[in-house]
């Protein structure tokens, strides 16, 4: 529903857009040459087209389109490429869809293959004359064998009137087909099939496994046939499923030719036999010989003239199915582009961008789903609020330690098993945040971890980056001293460093707090030097005859006139880490966004995917925003001095 | 006494290439407290290097420069400066830069504030107190700079060059404010200038220096300023002894680049 209404209102968008830009030019004054740049200025509506077109884009290529109009059609096409799939099998063996007969490639096929082996055979320096003759002769009688198949005469009449039989049956199955009321479904078993379906559910369905904290990504295509089309391709499909297997186990083997065949084996058989150890590479020959008879032997080769009818009756069927798919065919032209619903064996999938592309309506509601506590992602939602007593945050700030230090000894249980608290006790409790008081809401899930190693990486590089990077500005020992340091570890990507310092720290946070911390300090650090090494003499030397002492220069001179530096330094760091975090969560862990990546990856869950590189976009984008607002309104008067 | 007494001041500097070049030899001069000085030269003659070392930025190679009697060894409150580009902190607000000063020796802040107000009308920027800097034009820049080098009751105030890239009718008034501020308070100033007229126009007592070795070249006890405080500055410049003192100047300044010019070639 919801896209449909989208779909309405993107192209009344864009069609009122494009008229209203097509007025503005109308109305626009004559000296506007091209090249000004103002002919660039303002255009919201050209925003409108884009970003429309490209939703549109969106959902026409994830077949979202297809979905809100015709949600019964992926269950339709289903049906018939169940059909197809059954009608494969039969139609490869007539120039339907290929160039020629199957009889007629399977003989060019091993014409060649015995040709190459005589060849081989005759160049061979290892084999002697006598014996090159005698496997020459059994290339002659395999390639014998060939004609005894071909031969319209030798044909046997069982043969023959299982081939009329099968085509007996395409032909009724045609003519049912046409009826309006085919398959004669009986009322129970049409309530009994309208249950399965309401029970399968409809396209791209998510089930929710409620409490087991996943999303399981079931099935796409809904199989069981919803409509009355749908359920004639399904029956017509199991029908053509026992034709084709009818078909494919019948042998057009006649006397002569099960005499030859036998005569050959035994041959060869009784050839190898006698052949001594040191002849093996004319054994190799002869059963390779054999292969290619046994290949003659099970390929379905007829005689040219004799299947027909049968080709006959399955074009008709094949343009019957056609004609009865209506509409649905050019459903699947036009809304299923780039692909189409495609059977394999029990099951339908989509094939294409329906695939990789996921439909807008399904990943919003995925990523409303995984937002929640109640089903999240690997039991961790995206982004939710806990309730967090105060006291838990006290007992992690304050080290234990403290408890430890206090003269005294901690409680020890009497003799009837009661345990008395002491002062020292209660201070461990406080100092272990055992105790209650009032409860705040904290956030958490994959976001908010991400967000927060990202954060914690970033404060904790210009807490340490940004008095070391002015020092190092000011003063030729810390230049000297922490340069090589720096200059040796910063060139390395940091990613490289992502498996030492996981290995060492961990797969928690530690480990990618500290990552983002050496990327982001060592471009604190350059920043804050160029900063502090930009400051012009002049400010020092009026701060110095104005009275103020070092430090005071440092803290209202150096420091201010270095954090356009410094700012700009944090974007540079965020933008940077950001991208290593994404990065580290992919080799290792437990949360966070990069790691709901690449689980969803290693279960195809487009849809999950999605939704992660959206997110990371956003967030990425939230950063930088923030971080620019943070800069216009800090320091103002950059570049203008 | 608080007078600048300058003894056998000598600098040497050393270039990169391992050149030495004298930029001052054997300055002797004394500067009594309430005068005006002002020291004209061709680039390279050590005007600033003179300045940086009254101020304390740089220690000179011999000899000793002394301000009431006391040894300077070091930048300080008593010698206040007035730079040619304003050196404002452009992070500050007009007030904050003019507060600067008396924020760092950590003063009352309401005093503070009733002293930047009057030295804010003094120098004619009133009500611009919570401007920022950086909006400001260049002539309002240096009054600012003035401003916040006398809120400080410096005992000697150096200029190098602080009207030297204003427009000519802003550079006009700045020289009537540089006159009125010098009367009113009866600071002792230093005032570097490239321009002729400004150094006839502001000093009472005016060096002209020569390069190679950096030296006072001639000096001139002149009655211009005096004259300044009374009349229109216009009017000074066509005074007939104004003219000729010009001239015999720029003749004079002439004839040192032209040596200088010949020692090059």
């Amino acid at each position: 529903m919801l896209t449909q209404i989208v779909t309405f209102l993107i192209f009344v968008a864009v069609i009122g857009c494009i008229l209203y830009g097509r007025k503005l030019i109308k109305t626009e004054k004559v000296d506007a040459v091209f090249g000004n740049p103002e002919r660039a200025l303002g255009g919201t509506h050209w925003v409108i087209v884009g970003s429309s077109f490209l939703l549109l884009v969106w959902l026409y290529y994830s077949w979202d389109i297809a979905k809100g109009f015709y949600p019964k059609s992926a269950n339709e096409l289903c049906q018939v490429a169940k059909v197809n799939d059954s009608l494969l099998g039969l139609k490869y063996q007539f120039p339907i869809e290929e160039r020629e007969f199957k009889s007629t490639s399977q003989i060019k096929k091993e014409n060649k293959n015995l040709n190459l082996i005589l060849n081989e055979i005759q160049n061979s320096q290892e084999i002697d004359n006598q014996q090159k003759t005698v496997l020459a002769g059994f290339i002659k009688k395999t390639n014998q064998l060939i004609p005894l198949l071909t031969n319209e005469d030798l044909i046997e009449n069982e043969t023959k009137q299982k081939i009329n039989d099968i085509t007996g049956k395409i032909n009724l199955l045609t003519e049912n087909f046409q009826k309006p009321d085919y398959p004669f479904e009986t009322e129970q078993e049409l309530n009994e099939r309208l249950k399965a379906v309401s029970e399968e559910g409809g396209w791209g369905i998510v089930k929710v496994k409620s409490g087991t904290g996943s999303i399981e990504n079931t099935m796409e295509v809904p199989l069981i046939p919803a409509t009355d089309r749908g359920l004639k391709f399904h029956a017509a499909a199991q029908e053509l499923n026992s034709i084709s297997d009818e078909f494919f186990k019948l042998r057009n083997h006649n006397p002569q030719f099960k005499n030859q065949i036998k005569q050959l084996k035994e041959d060869i058989k009784s050839y190898r036999k006698n052949l001594s150890d040191s002849e093996e590479v004319a054994s190799t020959y002869a059963k390779n010989i054999v292969k290619i008879a046994r290949r003659i032997e099970f390929a379905s080769i007829y005689p040219p003239n004799a299947l027909d009818k049968m080709q006959n009756a399955i074009i008709k069927f094949d343009n019957a199915q056609l004609k009865t798919q209506g509409g649905l065919r050019f459903i699947d032209i036009l809304l299923f582009p780039a692909g189409t619903i495609v059977a394999s064996g029990p099951s339908c999938s989509e094939q294409g961008s329906g695939r990789w592309l996921p439909k807008p309506s399904d990943t919003f509601n995925k990523f409303i789903l995984m937002s929640k506590p109640s089903v999240g992602y690997k039991d961790i939602p995206l982004l939710w609020i806990d309730m967090v007593d105060v006291s838990k945050m006290i007992g992690f700030i304050l080290p234990d330690w403290i408890a430890d230090i206090l003269p005294g000894e901690y409680p020890v249980h009497t003799k009837d098993g009661i345990v008395k608290e002491n002062f020292k006790g209660n201070v461990l409790k406080v100092v272990t945040g055992d105790f209650k008081l009032f409860k705040v809401p904290v956030p958490y899930g994959h976001i908010w971890d991400s967000f927060l190693r990202v954060f914690l990486g970033l404060v904790f590089g210009i807490i340490i980056g940004v008095p070391l990077g002015l020092f190092m500005g000011l003063n030729r020992f810390a230049k000297g001293f922490f340069d090589p340091l720096i200059e040796l570890y910063r060139p390395v990507p940091p990613l490289a460093w992502a498996p030492l310092i996981i290995s060492v720290l961990g797969i928690d946070n530690t480990g990618k707090v500290f990552l983002l911390f050496m990327v982001s300090l060592s471009i604190m650090i350059i920043s804050a030097r160029a900063g502090a090494s930009g400051t012009q003499l002049s400010k020092i030397h009026a701060a110095h005859s104005l009275g103020a002492s070092k430090r005071q220069i440092l803290r209202h001179v150096i420091f201010p006139n270095s954090l356009p530096e410094i700012l700009t330094g944090i974007r540079v760091a965020v933008g940077m880490c950001w991208g290593t975090l994404v990065a580290a969560e992919f080799l290792a862990g437990t949360t966070g966004i990069g790691f709901v990546e690449n689980v969803a990856k290693k279960y195809f869950q487009y849809e999950v995917i999605w939704i992660t590189i959206f997110i990371m976009g956003m967030l990425g984008l939230l950063f930088d925003i923030t971080l620019r607002k943070i800069i216009d309104k800090t320091i103002p008067w950059r570049g203008k001095g | 006494m608080s007078d600048l007494i300058s003894q056998n001041l000598n600098m040497i500097f050393k270039t990169p290439k391992g050149e030495t070049v004298h930029a001052l030899k054997d300055l002797n001069f004394t500067l009594k407290k309430g005068e005006l000085l002002t020291v004209l030269g061709p680039s390279g003659c050590g005007k600033t290097t003179l300045l940086n070392i009254t101020a304390g930025f740089i220690r000179p190679t011999s000899g000793v420069i002394t301000l009431n009697n006391k040894e300077i060894d070091g930048p300080g409150v008593e010698r206040g400066m007035v730079f040619q580009q304003g050196a404002l902190f452009e992070w500050l607000t007009v007030a904050e830069n003019v507060n600067f000063g008396l924020r760092m020796k950590k003063e009352d802040p309401i005093q503070t504030a009733k002293k930047v107000d009057e030295w804010l009308e003094i120098v004619g920027l009133q009500g611009f107190g919570n401007t920022p800097t950086y909006q400001l034009s260049g002539g309002m820049q240096q009054r600012v700079a003035l401003a916040r080098c006398l809120i400080n009751d410096p005992d000697l105030i150096l200029m190098d060059e602080p009207l030297g890239a204003l427009d000519a009718l802003t550079r006009e008034k700045m020289q009537s404010l540089v006159l009125k501020i010098w009367k009113e308070t009866g600071k002792t100033i230093i005032l570097i200038t490239h321009s002729v007229e400004e150094a006839l126009l502001l000093g009472e007592r005016l060096y002209v220096m020569a390069p190679r070795p950096g030296r006072i070249h001639k000096e001139y006890n002149l009655p211009f300023a005096l004259m300044g405080l009374k009349e229109d500055l216009r009017e000074i410049k066509k005074n007939k002894d104004f003219s000729a003192k010009r001239e015999e100047i720029l003749e004079m300044i002439w004839n040192m680049e032209e040596e200088i010019m010949g020692k090059d070639i």
